[in-house]
C-alpha cells in the first residue's frame, strides 16, 4: 500500500512542471502541454482525496471526469487555434504574437 | 336722448377707423384712400350736424347740455370711464370743425391733383414737379398726382380724430390726449415733404415750440389735479371748487391756486395758438401743404388753443366780477392777445408770400380772441373763433388754389419763379373767377368790412367789450392792429387779382379744378352768413329786428350791455379805411420787386424778417442748447467725465486681473494644476514598464505575490 502522502507529493512535482513549463517556454504548444500537466496533477489529488476519504462520496471521481473532458474540449480548441495563429503568422512564440499591444 | 348719446361718441370714431384702415391697408389705393376719408369725415359731419341741430332745438340746452360717460375697460373693481360732453360752446366747436373739415378733405383731392398723371421724376417726400406730355411737337409739363396720396388722408383722418376728440371731451385730460394727437399730426403734415429741409426744420420747430407751451400745461393740470382731485369741467367750473381755489394762495407772484392755474394752462394755449412769444413755429409751418395750413394752422388747431383758453375761463378770471377791474392774470392774458394782434398784423403788411400773409394774420386774429378772453369776454371770442375759422380756411384754401393756377401757369410757360410771391403775380381775377371771389369775400370778413360780413360782426363785438374795459389800451390796440387787417387784407387782393399780370405765370394762370372750388363756394357762404347768427340786440338800427341766436345760444346775458356808438364808428372807420388805402397803395403795382410800404429798407426788412425773432431764439436758445449739448454734454460730461470715470474703473479693474493673474493664478494654480499632471505623467512613465503585454511575466509575478501572501499567512495566521 502506497502511503497517501506519496499522491500528493507526486501531484504537486507533476503540478510544478507544468507551472514551469507554462512559465518559461516560449511556444505556445509548450504553454499548452505544461497546462495538461497541471490539470492531471489536480485530478491525481482528486482522485487521492478520494480514495483516501469515504468511497460513497462519488463527487471527487466525478470531477476529475469532467476535468478530463473540459482539458480534451481546451486541446482541442487550443490547438484549432494555435494552428490558425501559426497559419496566418507563420510562428507560434507567444511573445511575437503582439497585435494588439501596438 | 338714447341715439343722439351713441352719435356723439361716434363722432370721433369715423375718422380714426379710417386713419387705421387707410395706413394700414390702402395707402397705395389713391381713390380707396381718399373714399374713405371723406367718407368717415361725412359721417362725423352728419352726426355732428344731428347734434348741433337737436343741440339748439332744446329750449334750455344751456342748462342741460349732451353728457355722456362710456365705460371703456375695467381694471380690478375700477371702471375706466371716458366721459363725452356737447355744451353750447362744444355745439358751436362742432360746428365749424366738422364743416370746415370736411370742406378741406374734398378740396385736397383737387390740390394734390387726383385724376392727373403720375409724374416722371416725382418721388416721395418731395411735392409733385409736374408729368411731362407732348403738344404739337413741343414738350410741357401738366400738373401730377402728389405720391404719397393716401398718406396725406390717413394724418388728416388722424387729426380729425384728435380734434373732434379735443371739441367732445368733458375734462382737461381727454382734451390734453386730443391736443397732443393733434400736434403730432401738425408735425407729421408740416413736414409732409420731408425731403425738403426747410420742411423738415419747420416740422422740428413746430413740435419743439408747440411742446414748450405744453410742458407748462402739464404742469397746469398736474397742479389742479393736486389742488382739486379731479380734471373733469363740471367739478373744476364748478362754484364751490374754483371758490376754494381762488382762496388758496399760492406764494407765486401772489397769484391764487386758480390763476396759477389757469395761467399755466394759457401758455399752453400760447404755444398751441402761437401767440407771442411762441408765435415763430407758425409762419414756417407754411411749409406744408395748402390743405394742412387751412385746416391745421388756421381753422382747427390752433383754433383749438382759443378753445381751451375759453374753457378756462373760470380759472383765469378768478375771483374777477363783470365790469371790476381786471386781475393779474386776465391782464397777462388780455395783454398777450392785444399785443399780438398788432404785432402779427404789423408783420403781415410786410410779407410777400402769399401764405405767410396769411399765416401772420392768424397769428393777429387768435391774438384777438386771446384779448377777448383776457377781457372778459370769452364767449364774444368763441363768436370770432367760429367766424375766423371759416373766412381763414377759405382764404387759405384759396391761396393754395392761387399757388396752383400759379404753378399751373408757369408750367404753361416755361417761366420759372417763387409762385407764393404775391409780387409775382397781379391780373389773376380775370384767370380764376371763383377764386377771385371767394377771397375776396374772405379777405373783406377778415378786414371786418361792415354789415354784410361775418368778420364784422364778431371783430365789432370784440372792439365793443374792450372798450368797456378801463383804460381803453387794449381797445385802441386792436383798432390799430383792426386797421393794418383791413389794409394787408387789401394789399393781398390788390396785388393778387387786380391790375395786370407782372410774370409770365401769371399771364398763364388757370382755374383750378371743381373740386377744390366747390368748397371754397361753400366756405365763401359761411364767411358771409355765419356772423348773422351774433347781431346783437343793441346795434343801431337793425339791432333787435334780426334775433340774436348766438347771445341765446350760448347764453350772454345782453341786459345792462350799452353798444356805445364809438367802438361801431372806430371798426367801420378802420375797415373802410384800411381797404381805400391799401387799395391805393397796390393798385398801380409795377414790376416784381418795389413795395410800396418799403419807406424805410432796413425798418421794412426788419418787419419783414418778423422783428428777427428767429434770429432772437436762434441766439438766446439754439445755439446755446446746441453748445451744450455738443460742448457740455457730448465733451465735458460724456466724454471727459463718464467716459474718464468708466477708464478709471477699466484700468483699475486691469491691474487687479493682473495682479490676480501674477500672484494666484499663474504660481498657484496653474502651477498646481502643472505640478500634478506632471507627477502623474511621471508615475506613469515609470510604472509602464510593468505592463508588458507578456502573459507569462504576469504569471511570474502573480505566483511570487501568491508565494510572499501564503508565507505572509503561515507567519501571522499560523
Amino acid at each position: 500500500m502506497i502511503p497517501f502522502a506519496w499522491y500528493l507529493l507526486i501531484a504537486a512535482a507533476l503540478f510544478c512542471i507544468g507551472l514551469f513549463g507554462v512559465l518559461t517556454r516560449r511556444s505556445a504548444i509548450g504553454i499548452l502541454l505544461g497546462l495538461e500537466f497541471m490539470l492531471n496533477a489536480v485530478n491525481i489529488n482528486f482522485l487521492a482525496f478520494w480514495r483516501a476519504g469515504t468511497m460513497q462520496a462519488m463527487s471527487g471521481a466525478v470531477f476529475s471526469v469532467i476535468i478530463f473532458a473540459v482539458a480534451a474540449a481546451e486541446v482541442a480548441v487550443g490547438l484549432a487555434i494555435i494552428i490558425s495563429v501559426y497559419r496566418s503568422r507563420r510562428t507560434v512564440v507567444v511573445a511575437e504574437i503582439s497585435d494588439l499591444k501596438e | 336722448m338714447m341715439e343722439l348719446d351713441n352719435l356723439v361718441w361716434l363722432i370721433p370714431v369715423f375718422p380714426l377707423i379710417a386713419f387705421a384702415v387707410i395706413l394700414l391697408f390702402t395707402t397705395r389705393k389713391r381713390v380707396l384712400s381718399h373714399s374713405i376719408a371723406i367718407g368717415s369725415v361725412v359721417l362725423s359731419w352728419l352726426a355732428s350736424m344731428i347734434v348741433v341741430v337737436s343741440a339748439v332745438l332744446t329750449p334750455d340746452f344751456k342748462s342741460n347740455p349732451i353728457h355722456l360717460e362710456i365705460p371703456w375697460f375695467t381694471t380690478g373693481d375700477t371702471p375706466f370711464v371716458i366721459g363725452a360732453q356737447v355744451d353750447a360752446l362744444g355745439a358751436l366747436g362742432l360746428f365749424f370743425v366738422s364743416w370746415t373739415v370736411l370742406m378741406i378733405f374734398i378740396y385736397s383731392t383737387g390740390y394734390h391733383n387726383f385724376g392727373q398723371p403720375v409724374g416722371d421724376k416725382d418721388q416721395p417726400g418731395l411735392p409733385p414737379q409736374g408729368a411731362a406730355y407732348k403738344e404739337h411737337g413741343k414738350t410741357l409739363l401738366q400738373p401730377s398726382v402728389e405720391p404719397m396720396y393716401g398718406r396725406f388722408f390717413g394724418i388728416a383722418s388722424l387729426f380729425a380724430f384728435a380734434m373732434f376728440l379735443l371739441i367732445l371731451a368733458d375734462n382737461l385730460l381727454t382734451l390734453y390726449i386730443g391736443w397732443e394727437i393733434m400736434g403730432l399730426c401738425s408735425y407729421l403734415l408740416i413736414g409732409f415733404w420731408y425731403a425738403k429741409p426747410s420742411a423738415r426744420d419747420a416740422a422740428v420747430k413746430a413740435f419743439i415750440t408747440t411742446r414748450l407751451g405744453d410742458v407748462f400745461m402739464l404742469l397746469g393740470l398736474a397742479f389742479l389735479y393736486a389742488r382739486t382731485g379731479s380734471l373733469q369741467y363740471s367739478v373744476i367750473f364748478s362754484h364751490e371748487t374754483l371758490s376754494s381755489l381762488t382762496s388758496q394762495g399760492t406764494g407765486i407772484f401772489g397769484l391764487n391756486a386758480a390763476a396759477l392755474a389757469g395761467l399755466l394752462l394759457f401758455i399752453g394755449v400760447v404755444g398751441k395758438s402761437a401767440q407771442w412769444p411762441l408765435h415763430v413755429w407758425l409762419p414756417d409751418a407754411m411749409e406744408g401743404p395748402t390743405p394742412v395750413s387751412a385746416m391745421i394752422h388756421a381753422a382747427t388747431m390752433v383754433s383749438a388753443g382759443v378753445y381751451l383758453a375759453i374753457r378756462i375761463f373760470p380759472l383765469i378770471s378768478s375771483g374777477w366780477e363783470t365790469g371790476a377791474p381786471l386781475t393779474t392774470a386776465m391782464i397777462v392774458v388780455s395783454s398777450i392777445g392785444a399785443f399780438t394782434a398788432l404785432f402779427g398784423s404789423t408783420i403781415a403788411l410786410t410779407q410777400r408770400d402769399v401764405k405767410r400773409t396769411l399765416a401772420y394774420s392768424t397769428i393777429s386774429q387768435l391774438g384777438y380772441m386771446i384779448a377777448a378772453v383776457g377781457i372778459g369776454a370769452p364767449l364774444i371770442a368763441a363768436f370770432h373763433l367760429l367766424t375766423h375759422a371759416f373766412f381763414k380756411a377759405l382764404l387759405f384754401l384759396d391761396s393754395g388754389s392761387v399757388i396752383h393756377g400759379m404753378e399751373h401757369g408757369q408750367m404753361h410757360s416755361g417761366e420759372h419763379g417763387d409762385a407764393q410771391d404775391m409780387f409775382r403775380m397781379g391780373g389773376l381775377a380775370r384767370k380764376m373767377p371763383i377764386t377771385f371771389f371767394t377771397f375776396f369775400i374772405g379777405a373783406l370778413a377778415l378786414a371786418g368790412f361792415p354789415l354784410l360780413t361775418a368778420g364784422f360782426w364778431s371783430k365789432d363785438a370784440i372792439l365793443t367789450s374792450a372798450y368797456a374795459v378801463p383804460g381803453r389800451i387794449i381797445f385802441w390796440v386792436l383798432v390799430t392792429a383792426a386797421f393794418l387787417t383791413a389794409f394787408y387784407s387789401m394789399r393781398q387782393i390788390t396785388l393778387v387779382f387786380l391790375g395786370k399780370p407782372r410774370t409770365d405765370g401769371a399771364a398763364h394762370a388757370s382755374e383750378s379744378v371743381k373740386s377744390m372750388t366747390i368748397p371754397l363756394i361753400f366756405l365763401a357762404v359761411f364767411a358771409v352768413a355765419i356772423g348773422w347768427i351774433g347781431i346783437p340786440a343793441a346795434f343801431p338800427l337793425i339791432g333787435g329786428h334780426v334775433p340774436d341766436f348766438l347771445a341765446e345760444f350760448l347764453g350772454i346775458s345782453a341786459e345792462g350791455e350799452v353798444h356805445s356808438n364809438v367802438p361801431l364808428l372806430a371798426s367801420v372807420i378802420v375797415s373802410l379805411g384800411g381797404m381805400l388805402l391799401g387799395w391805393l397803395t397796390y393798385r398801380s403795382q409795377k414790376g416784381t420787386e418795389k413795395d410800396a410800404i418799403a419807406v424805410i429798407r432796413p425798418v421794412y426788412n426788419f418787419v419783414q424778417r418778423g422783428y428777427d425773432f428767429d434770429r432772437l431764439y436762434n441766439v438766446l436758445f439754439v445755439r446755446p442748447a446746441k453748445w451744450v449739448s455738443e460742448v457740455f454734454t457730448a465733451k465735458w460730461v460724456d466724454r471727459v467725465l463718464i467716459d474718464g470715470i468708466l477708464h478709471t474703473v477699466a484700468s483699475g479693474a486691469l491691474a487687479l486681473g493682473s495682479l490676480f493673474r501674477k500672484g494666484v493664478d499663474v504660481p498657484v494654480i496653474n502651477g498646481g494644476a502643472d505640478l500634478t499632471a506632471r507627477g502623474i505623467q511621471r508615475s506613469g512613465a515609470g510604472i509602464r514598464h510593468v505592463q508588458t503585454g507578456q502573459v507569462q511575466q504576469y504569471m511570474v509575478m502573480s505566483i511570487f505575490v501568491l508565494v510572499i501572501a501564503a508565507a505572509l499567512a503561515l507567519v501571522f495566521i499560523v
